[in-house]
């Protein structure tokens, strides 16, 4: 399958702090990758370095195909990073921050309309995000990166602040991921969930991905997380 | 997408944010109202001197009022993480350059329109030769709009946006000041051929910062 990302000693400075000093990735297409690792490891710094809003200081790092050290920005389109932060406007209602994320990415606003359905916003659909409560403001993050219907989805703590059904909307979200061509890295402390959902999973510690990467087997229900081990 | 589609999507995420909140109708033009009103009661005793410096205090106005629709063109991309939806949006850098420059420019446009009205009334002016005065109005606002659009997000990233947009920007616009004010004097005293050098001095400087702006925007707004 053809390779979605590819990292080869990629290495990130935030200041003069290396926040990932050399780190080997791959992912290819219809994958769901698992970025596990404590706080502080590296994981949201290498989402951020994939969508290409931080710098590549070494290295190399390819996504979809761009060379991150030569264009940060061409992937961009084709990508959507689900971060701790909303990336909406306060004073648009939920459907207007759909539509303008949708059209910025040269989708439709029947793209934006299905990603409000997925996540079960529709009945909030003319509501301004500022009065949103917190798990509404994560679907919809997740339901903005959707719209864009990207190749490769980015969820950095995708589960927090999420109630029941939130989680299965975007667990629905992830599990057709593969189905849908899209391939997916998700960074997660909620390990037993997120295990779940991946196929494969790699830890990262101290700003490396480690080789103890391992292979799940499968995509599988939520329930039968704890069944689940490293293959 | 086409530039020009991509332009009437940004511009129009702001002007409709604009609409909601009424920034603009309910503080930033009141201001230049209270402003010109300031003017006004200080030089109240002498209307002969109102009517002369009348153009200079109706630009300085609007300079003022221009930081706050900067301030807040910038603002509103500072919360949830905006900016960096922005960055990932996938729109270019010219593009959003344009539309949020055009949006500034509406919303100073708008505000114009009100000042002048209340300078007419206020300090009893008349406006002779409006075809100057219009075009010149029209490339002062492009002017001030595209060099408060690139200084905007050169500070965006900066904890102390507010207090340093004016700093750099106004100095930038003094020639902005300076023609608008000699072109307005021009065409108050009905004298059109003064007015026209302004004119093209104002013109030149919008299409340069915008030129200016469209090149530079995109990699600026990567390092805020």
């Amino acid at each position: 399958m053809p390779a979605v990302v590819r990292c080869r000693t990629a290495v990130c400075l935030l200041g003069r702090f290396p926040a990932l000093a050399g780190v080997d990735l791959d992912a290819s297409t219809g994958e769901i990758v698992l970025l596990s690792g404590a706080n502080g490891a590296g994981k949201t710094t290498l989402l951020r370095l994939l969508a290409g809003l931080v710098p590549l200081y070494s290295g190399e790092a390819t996504v979809l195909g761009h060379d991150l050290a030569v264009d940060r920005k061409s992937a961009r389109r084709d990508l959507a990073l689900v971060g701790h932060e909303t990336f909406c406007y306060d004073d648009l209602t939920v459907r207007e921050n759909l539509r303008f994320a949708a059209r910025a990415a040269d989708r439709d606003d029947a793209d934006a309309e299905t990603a409000l359905e997925r996540l079960g916003l529709a009945r909030q659909a003319d509501v301004v995000h500022r009065r949103l409560s917190m798990g509404q403001r994560r679907r919809l993050a997740v339901a903005v990166a959707l719209s864009r219907d990207p190749l490769l989805l980015l969820l950095d703590e995708p589960h927090a602040g999420l109630d029941a059904e939130g989680r299965e909307f975007l667990d629905d979200v992830v599990r057709a991921a593969p189905s849908e061509g899209r391939t997916v890295l998700l960074a997660s402390h909620e390990l037993d969930h997120a295990r779940a959902l991946a196929t494969r999973e790699v830890v990262i510690t101290a700003g490396q991905a480690h080789l103890e990467t391992t292979r799940l087997e499968a995509v599988a229900e939520p329930d039968d997380s704890t069944d689940r081990g490293v293959a | 997408m086409t530039l020009w589609r991509e332009v009437r999507l940004v511009a129009g995420k702001d002007l409709r944010i604009e609409a909601r909140t009424r920034v603009t109708a309910q503080q930033i033009v009141p201001f230049g109202l209270i402003v010109l009103l300031l003017f006004a009661f200080a030089l109240d005793p002498d209307r002969g001197i109102l009517r002369r410096v009348a153009p200079g205090l109706f630009w300085v106005t609007v300079l003022l009022a221009a930081l706050l629709a900067v301030s807040r063109s910038f603002g509103i991309e500072a919360d949830n993480g905006a900016r960096d939806g922005l960055r990932l949006s996938g729109l270019d850098g010219p593009a959003l350059f344009l539309g949020k420059g055009a949006a500034i420019a509406v919303q100073l446009l708008a505000l114009e329109v009100v000042l002048a009205a209340t300078v007419v009334l206020v300090y009893g002016i008349e406006l002779n030769t409006l075809v100057p005065l219009i075009l010149a109005t029209l490339a002062a606002t492009v002017g001030v709009a595209a060099t408060g659009t690139l200084y905007g997000v050169l500070a965006a990233g900066v904890r102390v946006r507010e207090t340093l947009v004016p700093v750099l920007l106004l100095p930038v616009v003094a020639p902005v000041l300076l023609g608008a004010t000699r072109a307005w004097e021009a065409a108050i005293d009905g004298i059109p051929s003064d007015a026209w050098p302004w004119v093209a001095l104002l013109g030149v400087f919008a299409l340069l910062f915008t030129a200016i702006g469209m090149l530079a925007f995109g990699p600026l707004l990567e390092e805020a």
